[in-house]
């Protein structure tokens, strides 16, 4: 597949205050992938630099094979669905999806087609004529799709757009939204805080931190061989301890060694070591190198989650089965278990 | 106890407006309608009706004031909205500033600059020009009324265009529109309320003036508001006639006004939901 954007060590500073340290991102051609990390790491930046709002200090941006760094927003074969909508309080339903159409004086036929083809793929036919303020969030979310998606853009940029909706709403959004990009064959680029969002709907996900991009992978991927302990914490929940390497698949973590399926460290190497805690199983002390005391047991539905206190430290534990507090219990995990990961360079904070 | 506190606390006010408001207006239509004996009569409103190019003069002359209050007002209040927030509160103070001189010193500046001996003429004199009359003219009285009255323009359309969400500006530049299609297409769509409220602010008064026009447009330029004033403290001295002539400044005002609102209603029906 093709690039249909790339960016090229993209540099962006705010008061001496570096937002964007060089970042290099490859986005594909009819996939979906989201800028995924916590507030400030530089997420939405990104977005309004490939959207045009935002001129870099340095660095490309590249789209279709042509740099458009200069470009403004409204040249560009992009568009945007704001965080919060930013609907045209003045105009009405129709109105607002039109409005784009109304800009490049397209025949008032063809656009009457459009925005109706648009209507049908967001769900609101019937409410042309509405007023965009007495629609509810949800709604008022499909019109701001609709109003992108009418230019047939061959990108489209996602701000955090489901962050004001409901849990449920936001469940079922997102796989419309999935479902809406898999019908356009377009690329979506879409910018969330929310990991479990962006495992559901992605593509590829892209982790950041602090202006730095830390990881870019598919979502199995980010989940399952995390390449740091930030992007580990993340992404799931996880218990990260601090390990050495004693050679190629061999791993001492608080004092025992154990065996791991990992290797390509330096011997005696520091690495941060993460468990998941579904991946933990519980056992008779006895049968495990690692016991503990049960603190505490939530149910959580699926299964109960655990906190045990082990090795001067607290460990998170999934399992089906209840634990009273108060009781001793092994800890036990296969290789394949444990992510080793290099230690996080100290500039990447 | 808090329904009863509000009611009290209303009190005032209700007296206020039947007492400055209500009652005032009252005896406005009573004096329109009576003659000096106190009898029931329309002679006074069927005399009004001679001065109808007295009141053509007026409206014709703050309409232009308004016209022109606006033309310079929107741009000056698009380019403050966009400016930094402390650019901001310097420009506006600088807008407001002449408010705070006294309202005859400003107009009686306007007469030293305007004259035929004054400022004006005698910088054009040094180029050989002139001397022209400037002073009571028409032109002058627009002049008075723009200067005066533009800051009830700018806040206004100011202050709506402060509070347009800045990423409905983004959606429009990200939908395809240049800067001039930012502007007619969201802009000036957006701001209509301030521009209808503006309007109002400077047409009132404009309409009503007598200082303005009779201190800078001498006494060929008489307005409405002069006339009033000469039934009153003048040697005309009429009530009665003066009572009709507001009666008939205040009806015409209505009829302008209601036009307006029919003409702005969708925006503040639009303003009602987003409250």
């Amino acid at each position: 597949m093709n690039n249909i954007v790339s960016l090229r060590d993209i540099t962006v500073e705010f008061d001496d205050e570096k937002i964007l340290d060089s970042i290099d991102l490859d986005i594909k051609d009819k996939e979906f992938i989201t800028l995924l990390g916590p507030s400030g790491c530089g997420k939405t930046t990104t977005l309004r630099i490939i959207g045009g709002f935002l001129t870099p200090n340095s660095g490309k941006v590249i789209f279709d094979g042509k740099e458009i760094t200069n470009v403004p927003p409204y040249k560009r074969n992009v568009n945007t669905v704001f965080q919060r909508y930013a609907l045209f309080p003045h105009l009405n339903v129709f109105d607002n999806i039109a409005f784009g159409l109304r800009v490049q004086k397209l025949p008032e036929k063809e656009i009457i087609r459009r925005v109706g083809e648009m209507l049908e793929l967001v769900n609101l036919m019937g409410y042309e004529k509405r007023s965009v303020n007495k629609l509810s969030g949800g709604q008022q979310q499909r019109v701001a799709i609709a109003r992108a998606l009418v230019n047939r853009p061959r990108l489209l940029l996602l701000d955090e757009p489901l962050g004001a909706l409901d849990l449920k709403l936001r469940k079922e959004m997102q796989i419309e939204l999935k479902r809406i990009q898999k019908s356009m064959e377009i690329t979506f680029v879409f910018v969330t805080h929310d990991q479990e969002e962006a495992l559901t709907m992605s593509d590829t996900v892209v982790v950041m931190k602090g202006g730095h991009i830390q990881q870019i992978g598919s979502p199995i991927d980010i989940y399952n061989e995390p390449v740091n302990s930030f992007v580990a914490d993340f992404i799931g929940e996880s218990n990260i301890v601090s390990g050495a390497m004693i050679r190629d698949r061999e791993v001492e973590i608080l004092g025992r060694r154990f065996e791991c399926v990992d290797g390509g460290f330096g011997a005696n190497e520091h690495v941060d070591v993460v468990i998941r805690p579904e991946d933990i199983k519980v056992s008779a002390p006895s049968e495990a190198k690692l016991t503990g005391i049960v603190e505490s047991t939530i149910f959580k539905g699926v299964h109960y989650e655990m906190i045990v206190d082990a090795c001067d430290g607290k460990w998170k534990i999934q399992s089906t089965k209840a634990v009273e507090p108060g009781q001793e219990i092994g800890m036990r995990f296969d290789p394949e278990d444990l992510h080793i990961m290099k230690k996080m360079e100290e500039h990447r904070r | 106890m808090k329904g009863i506190s509000s009611k009290a606390a209303a009190a005032p006010y209700l007296i206020w407006m039947a007492v400055f408001i209500v009652v005032p207006l009252i005896m406005v239509a009573y004096f329109a309608f009576t003659d000096e004996s106190g009898a029931f009569t329309l002679d006074n409103l069927a005399n009004v009706a001679q001065y109808s190019n007295i009141f053509i003069r007026s409206i014709w002359l703050a309409a232009i004031s308004t016209v022109i209050c606006l033309v310079i007002a929107y741009p000056l209040s698009y380019m403050l909205s966009g400016m930094k927030a402390h650019t901001q509160s310097t420009m506006l103070m600088i807008v407001m500033l002449p408010m705070w001189m006294n309202f005859l010193l400003r107009t009686y500046a306007w007469m030293a600059i305007l004259g035929n001996n004054g400022l004006l003429n005698t910088l054009l004199g040094f180029f050989g020009l002139g001397p022209y009359k400037l002073l009571n003219t028409q032109g002058a009285v627009v002049l008075g009324m723009v200067y005066n009255y533009i800051p009830f323009m700018i806040l206004p359309i100011y202050s709506v265009m402060v509070k347009i969400d800045k990423s409905v500006i983004e959606a429009a530049r990200d939908l395809g529109c240049n800067s001039v299609n930012v502007l007619f297409r969201v802009i000036l769509p957006l701001s209509f309320p301030g521009v209808a409220s503006g309007i109002t602010m400077v047409f009132v008064p404009a309409i009503s003036t007598f200082i303005i026009s009779r201190m800078l447009g001498g006494g060929g330029n008489l307005l409405v508001g002069d006339l009033i004033e000469m039934q009153f403290l003048g040697n005309s001295y009429n009530p009665n006639l003066g009572a009709a002539i507001s009666f008939v400044l205040m009806v015409i005002l209505l009829l302008i006004m209601t036009i307006m609102n029919q003409f702005g209603e969708d925006d503040t029906e639009n303003d009602r939901v987003l409250m």
